[in-house]
């Protein structure tokens, strides 16, 4: 060691334990207050030696692990009462018994992290590679199986001859200043040299690389392909299985679907104007049924008010108005005819509309019919 | 050793070695090269791991289908294996929990070693939660988080409470492991000379100075973390035996379950770490500081376990005839007579009669014959929960379901495979961090204290 260096502390080496807190109690009696005692491992008694006061860690355990229990007691109320409430065998929505287990988990893990954490980082101030008490002789030997006192220069009592007079009268086997390291006090962060800033950008590149591949290529690759191939047909696919060779299947013949009857007069619009009479009274809900459907299926080529002015217009042979004498005239079976079976170039509606919908419809064309033509005594 | 003096303290370390001879001796597999032996043994382990891999890979490439499993056996070797190794990860906890409370100083010789075989022995066990769901790669769904469907998971189950309870006791032995260890680094830092060692054992010692103002807090806090790790032990298998006892199948459906389980877990857990230390102490040389003392205590709790297991089969049988509960008397009555009654007899040999031996001194403190009954006791407790899933499982409520379980050749890779990422993690464990806690072994020997002259 250099003189001319700046002195950190004055440290006296110990081979026993009963010496080492002989020389603790000394240390307190004589008044120094900036010190410390380095032993390998702790020491009964040091504790009432050096006259410290009982930790506080208990305390930061209990509000930790409290602080636990009520998080996550209101969180789970706030999760499975409130923001998504389900009923789950029965139980009430809120069933604490059943959140004992969690909530104690979670009071023992937060608990024991933010003890730890606090004991590491905040009250002993680590990670502190950089102490001047390191790299010497002196932490080499209190790390293995000597005792050690280290008297600091920036103690208020603090001097030089004083304090190597105290420590040989305690019987130090040894006495060594420890200086602080030229190096460690002149130095800067090298956060802007190249090297570190390359480094970081390499750091950089990797994760974010990483990251981008996992989750967009790898997380789609076999075996992680989200269950998007399986061994069943999905609508449109060819299955070798059936001769025609299609994988969706016909319902077998005959079936009729429920609410549904077979039209009988199937070319024979004329008959159906006769015999077919309409099962559906007029009322509110049938008329607005019939709005819906009307607005949705006739009025792109017959319009919203059945005259013919629509938006294809012009696109097509130009649709007729429902408002003619001849349509007004018909029958409603006779529309129905036609709603069913097209007429033209007007398709079928037969698998768009069910039968009750489509007496709903022609419900509401009588009704839009009746608003063009009204009567004298409509007006009254 | 014959006659012991109970008057006086046993000192748990035998003779008075020099502390700094203790230091080179912990540290010496860590310091010195590999030797022969190492490599044979990690060879092994990596053959049995590499079966583990390819299990896994046929598991995620074809599905679970690979496996045994039907309907209705759904937990079979998966769900086995799980509570198997995690029932092993709790005599470590118990080591170095339970018994540092009760002020058990022969556990400082083994108890960093029972501590790392629980990391392992957690970390083997919830890999098998993570297959059996198929998809492990989402395994993060099994945490309440913010998503898309804005709906959370189920905290009424006992899946989830076990999700929890797993990670958590993950977390928290890990956590009292790594205060154990910082000491440790701190000393290996000062003697290694080796640049690359010396700054890693920096950054981990986090610039530890043995000072007294911090080994008081560290005391503290060393209580503190064995107090809440005691409950959480129980808890842990107390919630894993939840999965079984909270469900309605016949044969779990029981409330004796929880300590029963607990029993058990203990029981494995120490016969295996018995197992590992009889061959560490052998390898590199630590009869005097991992001794026969501290084994035939071991011996005599796995005794106390065995015969608490022993029991709990006992009443279990006993409440489903007193339940009155036909398919209850069947389900036992099956278990012992039915399809799987051989493993119900592995299982009453291995676990309850093999270890009534410890009742002898001799074989207590004989170290083969306490080797092999260990073993005994392990194969006994696979058994065990493979007897509580698979008979229980294939004949439930409805026959018209029953089906046997047969394991495929994918099930026994995986199993084997295991056995061999727990001895991997080990043995790398040997060779990188110090397999006996340097401080806590040197604040036990004799004369390493002060004389009580004063007060």
């Amino acid at each position: 060691m250099m003189s001319g260096k700046i002195l950190y502390s004055y440290t006296g080496i110990f081979d026993t334990p009963d010496q080492i807190i002989h020389a603790a109690e000394k240390v307190v009696e004589t008044g120094y207050t900036k010190y410390d005692v380095n032993t390998p491992y702790p020491l009964h008694r040091m504790d009432k030696a050096m006259k410290l006061k009982p930790s506080k860690l208990g305390y930061v355990a209990l509000v930790f692990g409290l602080s636990g229990t009520l998080a996550t007691l209101l969180t789970i109320w706030w999760m499975s009462a409130i923001d998504y409430p389900i009923v789950i065998g029965g139980k009430p929505l809120f069933s604490f018994p059943a959140y004992v287990p969690i909530i104690f988990e979670v009071t023992v893990l937060s608990a024991a992290i933010m003890t730890v954490v606090s004991m590491l980082f905040f009250f002993f101030k680590l990670p502190n590679n950089s102490h001047p008490l390191h790299g010497t002789e002196y932490m080499k030997k209190v790390s293995a199986d000597k005792y050690g006192i280290s008297i600091q220069a920036d103690d208020p009592k603090f001097n030089e001859a004083v304090v190597k007079k105290f420590l040989e009268s305690v019987h130090a086997s040894e006495i060594i200043p420890i200086y602080w390291d030229e190096e460690e006090i002149s130095h800067k962060n090298k956060i802007l040299e190249p090297k570190f800033i390359i480094f970081l950008i390499v750091v950089a590149v990797i994760t974010s690389g990483v990251t981008y591949f996992s989750f967009n290529k790898l997380m789609y690759m076999v075996p992680f392909d989200w269950m998007m191939n399986q061994p069943k047909l999905s609508a449109q696919q060819q299955s070798p299985i059936f001769a025609d060779g299609f994988g969706m299947r016909q319902p077998v013949a005959g079936t009729i679907s429920r609410g549904s009857m077979v039209y009988q007069f199937k070319g024979q619009p004329d008959l159906a104007g006769v015999k077919l009479v309409n099962p559906i009274p007029i009322s509110k809900e049938s008329l607005a049924l019939g709005q819906v459907k009307f607005d949705i299926y006739c009025s792109p080529c017959h319009g919203y008010n059945a005259d013919g002015v629509s938006r294809l217009r012009g696109q097509f042979p130009n649709p007729p108005s429902l408002h003619s004498d001849k349509v007004r005239n018909w029958s409603d079976g006779r529309i129905f005819a036609v709603v069913t079976e097209g007429q033209n170039t007007m398709p079928s509606y037969a698998s768009q509309l069910s039968f009750d919908e489509r007496w709903a419809v022609i419900n509401y064309l009588r009704a839009l019919q009746r608003a063009l033509n009204a009567k004298e005594s409509d007006v009254q | 050793m014959s006659t012991v003096d109970y008057t006086q303290e046993l000192s748990v370390i035998e003779g008075k070695p020099p502390l700094r001879e203790l230091d080179d001796l912990i540290s010496k597999p860590i310091d010195a090269k590999p030797t022969r032996k190492f490599f044979i043994a990690l060879t092994i382990s990596g053959s049995m791991l590499s079966l583990l891999v390819i299990g896994l890979g046929l598991t995620f490439y074809y599905g679970i289908g690979m496996w045994g499993n039907n309907i209705p056996v759904g937990w079979a070797f998966d769900i086995t294996n799980f509570v198997f190794w995690v029932g092993i990860g709790h005599a470590g906890t118990l080591i170095s929990a339970i018994l540092f409370l009760l002020r058990q100083k022969w556990r400082t010789g083994i108890a960093r070693f029972a501590e790392g075989m629980t990391i392992f022995a957690v970390m083997t066990a919830g890999l098998f939660p993570l297959i059996h769901v198929g998809r492990p790669w989402l395994a993060a769904y099994l945490f309440p988080y913010p998503n898309q469907h804005s709906i959370w998971v189920n905290f009424d189950s006992p899946l989830l409470w076990d999700v929890f309870a797993v990670s958590t006791y993950f977390i928290v032995s890990l956590i009292f492991w790594y205060v154990g260890l910082i000491p440790d680094f701190a000393t290996l830092r000062e003697r290694t000379n080796n640049k690359i060692k010396k700054i890693t054992y920096s950054i981990f010692g986090l610039g530890w100075r043995f000072s007294n103002k911090h080994w008081q807090h560290y005391e503290m806090v060393y209580l503190i973390l064995a107090g809440f790790a005691t409950p959480l032990v129980l808890s842990v298998h107390t919630i894993v035996s939840f999965d079984f006892a909270v469900s309605i199948i016949p044969g779990w459906h029981a409330t004796i379950f929880p300590p029963y389980f607990v029993a058990g877990a203990v029981f494995s857990g120490f016969a295996m770490v018995q197992n590992v230390l009889i061959i560490v102490r052998k390898i590199f040389n630590y009869e005097h500081i991992i001794t026969l003392d501290t084994l035939e205590k071991m011996n005599k709790i796995m005794l106390l376990t065995g015969s608490m297991v022993g029991y709990a089969y006992a009443m279990e049988f006993f409440i489903a005839w007193y339940s009155g509960l036909p398919i209850e008397r069947f389900t036992f009555i099956n278990r012992a007579f039915g399809s799987y009654a051989w493993a119900y007899w592995v299982m009453i040999s291995c676990n309850v009669i093999s270890p009534q031996l410890f009742w002898s001194k001799k074989i207590r403190r004989t170290i083969p014959v306490m080797f092999v009954i260990a073993i005994f006791v392990n194969i006994g407790m696979w058994f065990e929960r493979f007897v509580i899933i698979v008979s229980s499982l294939s004949r439930d409520f409805l026959p018209s379901s029953w089906h046997l379980f047969t394991p495929t050749y994918v099930d026994f890779m995986i199993l084997i495979g295991s056995f061999g990422f727990f001895f991997t993690w080990l043995l790398l464990f040997t060779k990188a961090l110090p397999v006996v806690s340097m401080a806590e072994v040197k604040a036990t020997v004799t004369g390493s204290q002060p004389s009580h002259k004063d007060h």
